[in-house]
């Protein structure tokens, strides 16, 4: 879903900023719960990257895992899915993180 | 864009206006494409940059270059939120509520639509943003309706994205204090990324849908403000358990307010009113 448009996205925006540099790393941070399949971000990436500064480049992906607090019992607990519960019953649930969609940081020649 | 659904970078969106059954325009918006500006000519064939900084002057050192690291910390959507701050400060200085009306292909976004114009056009201003793969017929159907339209066709893009609504708010020129309702290419996964500057999302499920596509799309619903659930007319003919249905959405977004309704044969419609009625104050008083 959306990966091609993420990735189109991760390229410009990551373009704008090389100025022109050659990119040897692109490294990301994609929540688990984001609603972006890392592996579909893999295959968009080799496409979009092709003929630009980033072909070639090799990509990290760091997932940061769900995590959220319940407004209930103020517990807090690590989310699977996004329609997971808290072990009290509740799904009245704070999200912490887990919907990261971030360009950390490139590395550039 | 999505490896899933086949849809590509949108380098063919076509904008067309509508106004009443007047079809005003029609333009191959290919300027105000923003996925497809990457400079394509071939960078270097060969592997080595020139670095022609300062310091290498006048000999050339064959010593392998040092990388060095950019700390970027920058959000994915960091460019298409940015244009969506944007079109959301051009609709509040304008006192227009915006709502971004999703779902999947046939629960009633363009019937909802017609309807509500028909009913509650004479009280308030409203202009429509249709999003479809292809074909102008929906902005056809609100255009019959006397409303000032815009068609957004995404060919083979899978959602509206904020640089589309940009496009398409330039063309149609909503007036101020109005309605502008933009009604989402069908799909219940894309567009939830995507924020348009929209006041309100709206997802749109409806009884002839299985119960439980609040929990199979989870994202949409999550982000949604109101839910509403269509075709209520046809539950003594489907097995649809409402309850369950509310209790899955809200299981997923417990602030999610949920209005039942029948476009078709007029139930619920005032509640949805209300709603607009609010959202469009809410909206007056903001700005």
């Amino acid at each position: 879903m959306h990966e091609l448009a993420i990735t189109e996205s991760i390229v410009e925006s990551v373009e704008d900023r090389v100025r022109g540099a050659k990119v040897l790393r692109v490294a990301l941070v994609i929540g688990k719960l984001s609603g972006v399949v890392p592996n579909a971000l893999r295959a968009c990436f080799e496409i979009c990257t092709e003929g630009t500064v980033m072909e070639g480049a090799a990509l990290d992906i760091e997932e940061t895992p769900g995590r959220a607090r319940c407004r209930d019992c103020e517990a807090q607990v690590e989310l699977l899915d996004t329609i997971a519960l808290c072990p009290c019953g509740s799904a009245n649930l704070a999200m912490l993180s887990g919907r990261e969609l971030k360009i950390q940081s490139v590395e550039v020649i | 864009m999505c490896s899933t659904c086949g849809c590509s970078d949108g380098a063919e969106t076509r904008l067309t206006v509508f106004s009443g059954d007047h079809n005003i325009g029609h333009s191959h918006a290919d300027d105000g494409h923003h996925h497809g500006d990457h400079h394509h000519d071939h960078s270097h064939e060969g592997h080595e940059h020139h670095h022609d900084h300062g310091e290498a002057h006048g000999h050339s050192h064959e010593e392998k270059p040092i990388s060095r690291t950019l700390q970027l910390e920058q959000d994915i959507l960091a460019k298409n939120n940015q244009l969506a701050e944007h079109n959301r400060g051009w609709l509040e200085g304008r006192e227009i509520a915006a709502f971004n009306l999703m779902s999947s292909p046939g629960a009633g976004k363009t019937s909802l639509l017609e309807r509500t114009i028909r009913e509650l056009g004479t009280e308030i201003r409203i202009c429509v943003v249709e999003g479809d793969q292809e074909t102008t017929l929906d902005a056809q159907r609100i255009g019959a309706t006397g409303c000032r339209a815009v068609q957004i066709n995404t060919g083979s893009g899978c959602h509206l994205d904020a640089a589309m609504l940009s496009d398409a708010l330039k063309r149609l020129k909503p007036p101020a204090g109005s309605v502008l309702m933009i009604e989402n290419v069908g799909n219940l996964v894309c567009p939830a990324l995507f924020d348009l500057g929209e006041s309100a999302k709206v997802v749109i499920a409806s009884v002839t849908e299985g119960e439980d596509k609040p929990l199979k799309y989870p994202y949409m619903f999550r982000l949604a403000d109101l839910m509403l659930l269509n075709k209520i007319d046809l539950l003594p003919y489907v097995p649809f358990d409402v309850d369950r249905c509310i209790a899955y959405a809200r299981q997923v977004n417990p602030a999610l307010k949920v209005l039942q309704l029948s476009v078709l044969k007029g139930d619920g419609m005032e509640a949805w009113y209300s709603f607009l009625r609010e959202r469009k104050a809410a909206q007056s008083v903001s700005a």
